[in-house]
């Protein structure tokens, strides 16, 4: 779908890419990593002809990119960029439909469009297409960023580092968004970050780059696993199996077997149904199966009153959806300070639990793999160093 | 939106008002009179008020726009790539232009073009220039680079992107220099009576030379009345033309 080959870009003395080839097939997302400098960035902008290789050929979808005219070629591939860009004089409905203007779409088909668009990326239309980029938090205007991208349905997606500008949580929702409207689109996408974790999360296939040259090339479990050298190995960090648990997602390893209580909701009756329940928590749901709260068994062996056992929360601080990644839900199960988070959909609805008992399990299995890994090359690089 | 409707409202009525008080030359005459009793002729008597101010308005609207159509592309253009090089050379001439005193380039112009208006207009669109082109520069400077990456990104040609995104974005600081240029026309258009081509200058110099105040007055006031009135015109379109605020 995309290829590079043997791409290189000088500026006089200096090199930015060297001699990389790539290639990613259709439907993939290949995510660009590196240190700052090392050309991730440089080789994005050569597929859309912003920058023009010193030599080397680039080929999109069995077209040579000098084929067209760059305008022409652009307009063919989605482009998202970090500082987003959108139109400040321009309504977001009116942003969205940026390239279907170009292309000449009547006014019918982009109105469609940009609402169609707008809901894809959890933008309420009726709300959000009459404002202004200005009225929009870092969040939104990246979703509409994400929506003009798609908005002439490019079977390519340029991004370049679309979720660095915003706010931790903000970058986790936006991620998981990205992650579940890639799954329903397949584009071919080239997605540049310096965020390990990022990359471990979204990549179907990593390249990691350093001075202009690509020096790993393969699946995230295979980069995590087999580095192929010192600098892979460090650049992925210490941390791989914690960093593993960011490609499994929530509902993978989430028991649905929980006992929960609807109805009945005093102390006593839930005492008792706790009473023949296995595990340490009943959890209490309302009449739409929302999560409410739970109920500690434990507490009442203790002897404690069966008041005193139940806990009520709001499901927004003390649950996880179940796209977030494991690595997420053990890093809010710390925070909490909880040993198991409940799993809801979007409107609270308890789906299931994970404890630290099934992360432990999955990070395990990673271990194994990781223990084969050869880590030897660390210390060979290092006596080298 | 409606507030916008209000300010052209208000400021039409004050144009017609504007016009209406100039067309009383009655009203000059016993003003002035009353103001200076002593003078025999209190009121310039070559033409009347209502005629000088047309011609000003045409020295000024020619000149203005001489000054438009050369200055706006000039500060387009050193904005491009292909003009990028000529960016200080534009800046220091235009510079020049305006602090070169308009009444010295009359005098320079006079032996190449001889008197009339030809010369008042040379030197008044030179004069302009400078808020024209630094503010058309400034303007299309500070449209943000990501929103022009974005542009370029998306497949748009350099016209389309200097026309429906730059000089849109832009539109309220060029705007804000149009109407520096005109206002300053609008004073420094009196000079031009010094070449005899008319206009509100034509009393305030035969008033100094016939040391006739009452002259001087009538001119002065009736140029300071059309430049309050152009810049709350000006304000207006400049209000009109910028990206919601």
């Amino acid at each position: 779908m995309i290829r590079l080959e043997n791409v290189t870009k000088r500026y006089g003395e200096t090199t930015a890419v060297q001699g990389l080839s790539l290639e990613v097939a259709a439907g993939e997302v290949c995510v660009l990593i590196g240190p700052s400098g090392c050309g991730k960035t440089t080789t994005l902008r050569m597929i859309n002809r912003l920058i023009e290789p010193t030599s080397g050929r680039i080929v999109v979808n069995d077209h040579d990119v000098t084929e067209q005219s760059p305008e022409q070629l652009r307009r063919g591939l989605g482009y998202v960029i970090q500082s987003v860009g959108l139109f400040p004089h321009l309504t977001v409905a009116d942003n969205i439909v940026t390239v279907p203007r170009l292309l000449g779409w009547d006014r019918a088909r982009m109105e469609a469009r940009g609402t169609g668009l707008l809901a894809l990326v959890g933008l309420d239309p009726a709300e959000y297409a009459g404002k202004y980029p200005r009225q929009l938090s870092g969040g939104e205007a990246q979703r509409v960023g994400v929506a003009r991208a798609l908005a002439a349905d490019p079977p390519v997606l340029l991004m370049d580092e679309p979720f660095g500008a915003v706010d931790p949580l903000t970058r986790e929702r936006l991620q998981a968004e990205f992650a579940r409207i890639q799954r329903e689109l397949h584009k071919t996408v080239v997605f540049v970050t310096h965020d390990v974790d990022e990359a471990i999360r979204l990549a179907d296939r990593i390249a990691v780059m350093r001075d202009g040259r690509l020096q790993q090339y393969d699946t995230p479990e295979e980069i995590l696993d087999h580095p192929a050298n010192k600098f892979v190995h460090d650049f992925m960090g210490a941390d791989r199996a914690l960093k593993r648990l960011g490609r499994v997602r929530v509902d993978s390893v989430m028991r649905a077997d929980v006992p929960v209580m609807a109805e009945e909701r005093s102390a006593d009756a839930v005492a008792e149904r706790a009473a023949c329940s296995e595990s340490r928590f009943v959890y209490l749901v309302d009449g739409d199966h929302r999560l409410e709260g739970w109920f500690d068994c434990r507490a009442l062996v203790s002897g404690a009153s069966a008041e005193s056992a139940i806990t009520t929360v709001d499901w927004r601080e003390v649950s996880v959806h179940p796209d977030t990644s494991l690595k997420e839900a053990l890093s809010r199960m710390l925070g909490l300070g909880f040993r198991s988070i409940s799993v809801v959909d979007a409107t609270g609805v308890l789906l299931g639990i994970v404890g630290l008992a099934d992360i432990e399990e999955t990070m395990t299995d990673s271990d194994a793999h990781i223990s084969m890994a050869p880590v030897g090359l660390g210390a060979a690089g290092e006596a080298e160093a | 939106m409606n507030r916008r409707r209000t300010g052209f409202g208000v400021v039409a009525v004050a144009a017609v008002a504007f016009g209406y008080l100039v067309s009383r030359q009655d009203w000059w005459a016993a003003a002035l009179t009353r103001l200076f009793p002593s003078l025999p002729q209190a009121v310039f008597p070559s033409a009347t008020v209502a005629d000088l101010v047309t011609q000003h308005l045409q020295i000024v609207g020619v000149s203005s726009a001489i000054t438009l159509v050369v200055g706006l592309p000039l500060g387009i253009w050193v904005t491009r790539p292909s003009g990028q090089e000529f960016r200080e050379l534009v800046a220091a001439t235009v510079d020049f232009g305006q602090t070169f005193p308009p009444v010295a380039v009359l005098a320079l112009m006079m032996p190449l073009l001889g008197l009339g208006l030809a010369p008042a207009i040379v030197a008044l669109s030179l004069y302009g220039l400078f808020p024209v082109v630094s503010n058309t520069v400034a303007g299309l400077e500070a449209v943000p680079p990501a929103v022009l990456d974005a542009a370029r990104g998306m497949g748009m040609g350099k016209w389309r992107i200097l026309f429906t995104v730059e000089l849109p974005l832009a539109a309220r600081v060029i705007m804000a220099g149009i109407r520096t240029s005109v206002i300053i026309n609008i004073g420094t258009a009196t000079v031009a009576a010094a070449t005899g081509a008319g206009g509100l200058g034509s009393p305030i110099y035969s008033g100094i030379n016939l040391q006739n105040g009452a002259w001087v007055l009538e001119g002065a006031v009736a140029a300071a009345l059309l430049a309050i009135l152009a810049d709350s015109v000006l304000a207006q379109v400049e209000r009109a033309v910028a990206p919601v605020a």
